[in-house]
């Protein structure tokens, strides 16, 4: 079974990344942009083929070491 | 005093912990991530600064979930004293505690550069050989000290006067210019709720010897030890 994990900064966190790459995009000429957010992308396989479990297992990730949700919010989807 | 520096993969600033600890006149040995349980008879934990797990996922976050971070953890809830520094702040915030999170320097670049701080109180086991209000000259050395929390967070820290250290200049004012890395309220270091627990992103083990340039951050290793030697 595969997973994606995507973790993002919590809305109102300030992300400096972002706004270096928002920047960096419209020196390039990439017009129609307003605003840029950046984060995190994990694939992860796991052994079980059973989505409850699945689903148990990469919530523990996420909260575990994941995601730090004093800043971060994180979606799993199952594929 | 004894005190047991904990060494994990890529930190790198054991060597200059275990020498200004040692200078200050207390027993230090390294050790091991890998490790269950402290040395016996540890009085102080020091997390020194590096880049623990080369920074991966976010800096500190793999190291905070260490083994030894258990003992650690058991430690300071004794009561145990327990000093982060830079790396060793982030691993304290990742590992819980410490509220908060040090993000990307605002400014996005590493700064590496002398800083004055301003010791917020003297009445703790970190700061007593320290005056109130006194700027201390120590270093800076990182990509992520930029000191981030909720409001609530903040208003507590603030309210119970946990905030340790704030980036000032010379003569102890708290600045916008004296704030490089963008931290809220100018926060360089805070403490846990019962004080026994010390986390700051500049780097007091620098400045010990006047051979390289000051001694300001004596103090902190020296209060730590005479507070320990008056306590037993």
């Amino acid at each position: 079974m595969k997973a994606r994990v995507t973790v993002t900064l919590k809305n109102g966190v300030l992300d400096p990344q972002g706004k270096a790459i928002e920047g960096a995009l419209k020196s390039l000429g990439v017009d129609g942009i307003s605003g840029v957010r950046q984060g995190k992308v994990f694939d992860i396989e796991l052994e079980t083929g059973d989505k409850a479990k699945a689903e148990e297992a990469l919530k523990a990730a996420c909260e575990k070491l994941l995601a730090n949700t004093v800043i971060e919010n994180y979606r799993v989807e199952i594929a | 005093m004894k005190s047991a520096v904990i060494v994990f993969p890529g930190s790198n600033r054991e060597g200059d912990m275990v020498r200004a600890l040692k200078l200050a006149g207390s027993d230090a040995q390294k050790v091991w991530h890998a490790e269950t349980e402290l040395p016996k008879g540890t009085d102080l934990v020091v997390l020194p600064g590096g880049f623990s797990y080369g920074d991966y996922l976010r800096c500190g976050a793999i190291a905070g979930r260490a083994t030894v971070m258990d003992a650690v953890r058991a430690h300071a809830a004794r009561g145990g004293l327990v000093l982060g520094v830079c790396n060793g702040f982030q691993i304290l915030c990742e590992a819980g505690l410490l509220p908060g999170i040090l993000m990307r320097n605002a400014n996005l670049k590493f700064i590496c550069h002398r800083q004055f701080l301003k010791v917020e109180r003297n009445d703790t086991a970190f700061t007593k050989n320290y005056a109130k209000g006194q700027a201390i000259d120590v270093c800076v050395a990182h990509g992520e000290g930029n000191y981030t929390a909720d409001a609530e967070t903040l208003k507590r820290l603030e309210g119970e006067g946990l905030v340790a250290f704030r980036y000032s200049d010379a003569q102890g004012n708290v600045t916008q210019d004296a704030n490089r890395n963008g931290s809220m309220n100018s926060i360089a270091g805070i403490y846990s709720d019962k004080l026994n627990v010390l986390g700051m992103m500049p780097h007091p083990e620098n400045l010990v010897e006047n051979l390289v340039g000051g001694t300001d951050g004596r103090g902190l290793f020296e209060s730590l030890v005479s507070s320990f030697s008056k306590a037993a």
